[in-house]
């Protein structure tokens, strides 16, 4: 699914480069759950937004979907995460202003298919994560833990291979990360590959496979 | 498709900005109401100078001594009665001529008295130069053969020295001899700032003993058409020059003056319109800049947007149309208030306006125009963020 190959990640800093990924090598397969956690500064924000598709190495090989992202133009780049890739934020990153099922519906407009069409998946999809009685509503009308259910939902709507997770439950209280992160592993046994990225142990420990980064190596 | 979502955010996030969005637009409403009302009064001087110079009577001949250019002294006149009979001769009509003395003099009736100017002309005047008697009467040939002291008052003439009375009977004197009135002209207005109702004409030999002369300072012949107006012209200049070697003869047509006064009012338009035009541009600096704001304001969102699929001309078709559509609701709004403010300026004062489509068409195609040029900058720097920074931004 993504088979990062001594991928490297350099940032230029006013003329001074900054190595974030110093030869990563990392392989996540059609179903996985991986967590990646190390502490902040460690490259796992920067690994995640390569796994994304958001971002491109400085050197190394990475394959998404099995294709070769080093070469592809930012619109091929785009359409590759809309295909492949499910976004979840620790920030949620809902439109304001818009309500439930147009935020869940977003992805399929860069797809381009017609509204009445975008809004009945957005509608199942919504229902998928428990929350069809509230399709209508707006991000500031709902709870946290309703909010990352709609942004899970709109992850989910592209019937993405890869869900990519940053710190999903990091805004959330216990209760509500716990039935986050509990639909998260649902959506996981139905065959989607669920990577989080985290620096809460607990949150990594239920995961089937630990990465752990330290300086921008894969040290465990 | 992509469209339709594009048109529904744009909208969306001018909404979520009420007020901002009314000021930006603002500056656009003001630059094409500007526009608008500038070009329509331009249009509406320019027609209505073109419609009295029409209005003076079609296939007209004035023909004067000297050369007829701005800054050069006019040329006395050496031309007198016996030029009037030639002319007459070669137009072959007397019906078709008039001829005319001109003089400013102080005219006064009882105690009131008005600066004006008089004109000797022929009893054909009116029908040369297509002008309506209001009361009264125009003078007649006899009146023109035997010199009598007869007056035709113009419109502002009468109404200074004599109010709303009727004017026809009535004495007025001038230089010291008494005339009576005959005849009070319909009002004409202005033309180019001359009161064109402040004159009197009288029998251009009665003019003559007047003023002491027996000069004719120029030659008006209306052509029977069009077509021969150019040859009547040459034929009555080369008439008139053998008749006095050592004076030049001009002849002007009305298509002359008009052609003349058309180009510079024309100038004058534009001249407006490019002045508006600036407030145009300012109104487009203040939509670069509000959406330069936006752009960062929204940085979060750009890099959602991207994350979830948007290539970056999505992202800069958004912000383009959101530019767009700031300009030309703000262009729309400013074409509905020039054309109020131009039917307004025409109603409640002198001055004539004109809103043609054209101005129109300009000031809308202006206004989306100056969105697209004023909206793809910003537009670009949506469109290229880069989806990783975009998303770390708070």
């Amino acid at each position: 699914m993504i088979e990062a190959v001594d991928v490297t990640r350099t940032y230029d800093l006013e003329g001074v480069s900054v190595p974030a990924l110093r030869g990563v090598s990392l392989n996540i397969a059609a179903g996985d759950y991986v967590a990646i956690i190390g502490p902040s500064g460690s490259g796992k924000s920067t690994l995640m937004h390569l796994l994304g598709a958001l971002d491109r190495p400085s050197a190394g090989k990475l394959l998404i979907d099995g294709q070769d992202v080093s070469d592809k133009t930012a619109p091929e780049m785009a359409k590759l995460r809309n295909e492949t890739i499910g976004f979840v934020f620790q920030a949620f990153h809902l439109l304001p202003r818009t309500t439930a099922l147009d935020n869940v519906a977003l992805p399929l407009v860069y797809r381009g298919i017609a509204t009445r069409e975008r809004r009945a998946k957005a509608q199942q999809t919504l229902e998928r994560v428990g929350l069809g009685h509230r399709t209508g509503h707006r991000p500031n009308q709902m709870s946290g833990g309703e909010q990352q259910r709609v942004a899970i939902a709109r992850a989910l709507v592209t019937e993405p291979k890869v869900l990519l997770a940053d710190e999903p439950t990091g805004n959330l209280d216990t209760k509500t990360g716990q039935a986050v992160l509990e639909l998260l592993e649902e959506l996981n046994r139905d065959g989607v590959a669920l990577v989080i990225v985290t620096h809460d142990l607990e949150v990594a420990s239920r995961a089937t496979r630990k990465i752990t980064m330290r300086d921008g190596e894969i040290v465990a | 498709m992509r469209m339709a979502e594009a048109w529904r955010v744009a909208m969306d996030a001018l909404r979520a900005n009420r007020m901002r969005s009314l000021l930006t637009m603002l500056g656009m409403v003001i630059g094409v109401a500007a526009v608008v009302v500038l070009v329509a009064l331009g249009t509406g001087t320019k027609n209505t100078v073109e419609a009295q110079v029409e209005g003076l009577g079609s296939n007209l001949l004035i023909v004067v001594p000297g050369q007829v250019s701005l800054g050069a002294a006019p040329t006395v006149s050496r031309m007198d009665n016996s030029d009037l009979e030639a002319v007459v001769k070669i137009a072959g009509d007397r019906e078709r001529v008039t001829a005319n003395l001109a003089s400013g003099e102080i005219v006064r009736a009882g105690n009131a008295s008005t600066f004006t100017t008089i004109n000797g002309v022929m009893e054909t005047t009116p029908k040369v130069f297509l002008r309506d008697i209001k009361s009264g009467s125009y003078f007649t040939r006899t009146d023109v053969d035997t010199g009598r002291r007869v007056a035709v008052l113009g419109a502002k003439v009468a109404r200074e020295l004599f109010g709303e009375r009727d004017a026809v009977g009535q004495q007025v004197t001038v230089a010291g001899v008494r005339f009576r009135v005959v005849g009070v002209f319909e009002p004409l207005g202005q033309s180019l700032g001359i009161d064109r109702d402040n004159e009197v004409h009288m029998p251009i030999t009665t003019a003559q003993r007047l003023f002491g002369t027996g000069r004719v300072d120029a030659f008006a012949v209306k052509a029977p058409d069009r077509e021969t107006i150019a040859a009547l012209g040459d034929e009555l200049i080369a008439e008139l020059s053998r008749r006095h070697p050592d004076t030049e003869f001009s002849a002007v047509t009305q298509e002359q003056i008009l052609g003349v006064l058309g180009d510079i009012l024309g100038i004058l338009t534009t001249v407006l319109a490019a002045i508006a035009g600036i407030s145009l541009l300012v109104g487009g600096v203040g939509v670069s800049n509000i959406m330069l704001v936006s752009v960062r304001e929204r940085t979060r969102e750009i890099g959602l947007r991207k994350a979830v699929g948007a290539r970056p001309r999505d992202i800069g078709i958004q912000f383009l149309l959101e530019a767009v559509l700031l300009t030309t609701v703000g262009g729309v709004v400013g074409i509905a208030l020039g054309i109020g403010a131009a039917v307004l300026t025409s109603a409640l004062t002198p001055v004539p306006s004109a809103v043609t489509a054209w101005s129109i068409a300009l000031a809308f195609g202006v206004s989306a125009a100056v969105g697209i040029i004023f909206g793809v900058v910003p537009a670009q720097r949506a469109g290229r963020l880069d989806p990783v920074v975009a998303l770390r931004s708070d």
